[in-house]
């Protein structure tokens, strides 16, 4: 809006404020209000739980790792690889993540199933799974990328601190180990095996083009 | 003897309170910025005794900070001056030790007659004075002149610090704090002058007796009483006043040198000058060991109609004199924390202005207006 200009008025100051002592001494009674607040909880143990209620009056911190603020139900945590039904991973190897990857901190060796195996010919499992969490950026793209939903950022941690870098490349083993926040390993998408009904039957000697 | 043994007895009972006060206050201030500041405070620090734990409400924290200190690497710049390095730190606590000295913290005790009535013939008596302990380790004549003189001497251990680091932003620090503190010792002195033209005395044990035989300081220079207080907190030079340290600025200003134990020193001495100065206000205005109605023969109350006269025990006597002592003092060192976390830091020009064109045009203004009254309350005494 062209030609509109707000005014703002310059706040006055009254010899009140300007003499300081009168505004010292209310500025004292706003501090001296909190601290008899905040020791009068402490002392009766009314301290509000700050994570249910963190707007309530009086002492707001949290004790940190006795107590958590919950994580949103989307926020992206630390990665964990789900599972099928049999325990092995979902993971198809299709590198469709670590091609997303913007930071390339995902390496996998994909592997062809045994013969004899169902699964063989359709798809290929990850024999090394290895993302390197210290140079992941928590964008969330290998989760959006994946066609499986093989790989998933929902367990609620983030990442600790440790001694040394190779404890944040996380392997196949650990990043399997991994549960969600609500404590499953799985996935609730459903997933068809081969020859399951669903399961479309195309692999790549058949596929049809 | 009697004099020589109570007078070490009081000299290492105020030393040692005085060395601990440190660690008490520093968790005080923490503890009491967490309350103000909606937060709990510390709390984690522990003394693990097999299954038995102590957390003491965060003391335990002050026991920690002392460990620490003595275990930091004590570090000394290669450049300037390393006696006087060292020699700081030593001048900068011992004048506010020193302080403590002239500060009457209970009546006179006369041993004789601790379980009699009190008795104004006693102090006359020589026999009896001879057998009378003083609850001040030096009753000087010079009293609260002492004091100036002393305190003055703080700031040289503030400049030493700065000048002989061989750092800019300790010698920045060195600068500010003496010139600060130059500024505010003389409103500090002058409104005082004010109280010794009423109370006719710089002694201040007889400024206490005529608190309790007329009315607290507080009454009669109320003026005065916020401008010692504003000057006393500058000179503990602790926020809004603490540009000498100006951590946003200076890093740690005159101090910024210093590791370990020496830097313990500068930060206890603070402490140590918050508690001194609360007994200074608290003799000088607050009617030092006098609780309300109370005169050396006990509770005397002749207002309101009423007519109490509840006489108690010399010894009792002096007993309420310490403790309501202890509690004013107490009280004035909770409301200086309490001022140090509410304000926000002066500029430094601003410190300046308020110290030479607020403070001390007002001081001398209150000799004035005192002198006038007092004039013609009294009339020419010549
Ligand atoms: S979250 Fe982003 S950076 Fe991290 S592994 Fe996935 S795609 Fe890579
Ligand atoms: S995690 Fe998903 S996107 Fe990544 S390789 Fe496995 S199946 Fe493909």
């Amino acid at each position: 809006m062209p030609g509109k200009t707000k005014v703002l008025k310059k706040p006055v100051r009254t010899i009140g404020e300007q003499s300081y002592l009168l505004e010292v001494v209310k500025g004292l009674g706003t501090t001296l209000k909190h601290f008899f607040q905040g020791t009068g909880q402490m002392v009766s143990g009314n301290v509000p739980d700050a994570v249910k209620h963190p707007l309530a009056e009086g002492i707001a911190t949290i004790s940190y790792p006795e107590e958590k603020r919950p994580y949103a139900e989307r926020w992206r945590g630390v990665h964990r690889l789900t599972h099928r039904d049999d325990g092995s991973p979902r993971c198809v190897a299709c590198l469709c993540c670590s091609t997303a990857c913007p930071a390339q901190c995902i390496y996998i060796k994909p592997g062809e199933y045994p013969e004899g195996d169902k699964r063989r010919g359709y798809e290929r499992y990850p024999v090394e799974f290895v993302i390197d969490e210290l140079r992941c950026i928590f964008c969330g793209f290998c989760v959006e990328a994946c066609p499986c939903d093989a790989i998933r950022m929902d367990t609620g941690m983030h990442m600790t601190a440790f001694d040394e870098k190779s404890a944040f490349v996380y392997d196949k083993d650990k990043l399997m180990s991994m549960v969600s926040q609500h404590g499953t390993q799985k996935s609730e998408n459903p997933r068809h095996e081969p020859g399951e009904a669903g399961h479309p039957g195309i692999d790549r000697l058949r596929g049809g083009h | 003897m009697l004099f020589w043994i109570s007078t070490i007895v009081k000299v290492l009972v105020a030393v040692g309170f005085l060395a601990q006060v440190a660690a008490i206050l520093l968790w005080v201030e923490r503890k009491q910025s967490a309350m103000m500041q909606n937060r709990i405070g510390p709390n984690r620090a522990t003394i693990k005794i097999g299954n038995f734990e102590i957390r003491a409400a965060g003391l335990v924290h002050s026991i920690a900070d002392g460990i620490k200190m003595v275990w930091k690497a004590d570090w000394e710049p290669s450049g300037g001056d390393h006696l006087l390095y060292r020699l700081a730190p030593i001048i900068a606590i011992v004048p506010a030790l020193c302080l403590c000295a002239v500060i009457p913290f209970a009546p006179t005790l006369y041993v004789d007659h601790a379980r009699d009535l009190y008795d104004p013939a006693w102090a006359t008596d020589v026999a009896t004075a001879a057998r009378s302990i003083p609850m001040q380790i030096a009753n000087l004549d010079v009293g609260v002149l002492f004091v100036f003189a002393v305190a003055g001497a703080g700031v040289i251990g503030a400049a030493l610090a700065g000048w002989s680091s061989d750092n800019k932003f300790s010698l920045m620090g060195g600068l500010r704090a003496a010139s600060q503190m130059v500024s505010y010792e003389v409103a500090m002195g002058i409104s005082l002058v004010g109280s010794m033209m009423i109370f006719q005395t710089v002694r201040l044990d007889e400024m206490v007796t005529w608190q309790t035989q007329h009315c607290w300081g507080i009454f009669v220079q109320p003026v005065a009483f916020v401008l010692f207080v504003t000057a006393a907190i500058a000179e503990t030079k602790r926020v809004p006043f603490d540009t000498p340290e100006g951590e946003s600025e200076l890093v740690a200003g005159y101090f910024t040198e210093y590791a370990g134990l020496k830097m313990a020193m500068f930060a206890s001495g603070e402490f140590v000058e918050v508690c001194v100065s609360s007994a200074l206000i608290t003799t000088i205005f607050l009617g030092g060991w006098q609780f309300p109605f109370v005169q050396l023969t006990g509770l005397e109350f002749h207002y309101l109609g009423l007519n109490v006269s509840w006489h108690w025990a010399h010894f009792i006597v002096v007993l309420v004199g310490f403790i309501t002592f202890s509690l004013k003092c107490v009280f004035l060192i909770f409301m200086q924390l309490q001022v140090r976390w509410t304000l926000p830091r002066f500029r430094y020009d601003q410190i300046m202005r308020l110290g030479w064109q607020m403070l001390l045009p007002a001081a001398l203004l209150n000799v004035l207006v005192t002198g006038t009254v007092l004039l013609f309350l009294n009339g020419p005494t010549h």
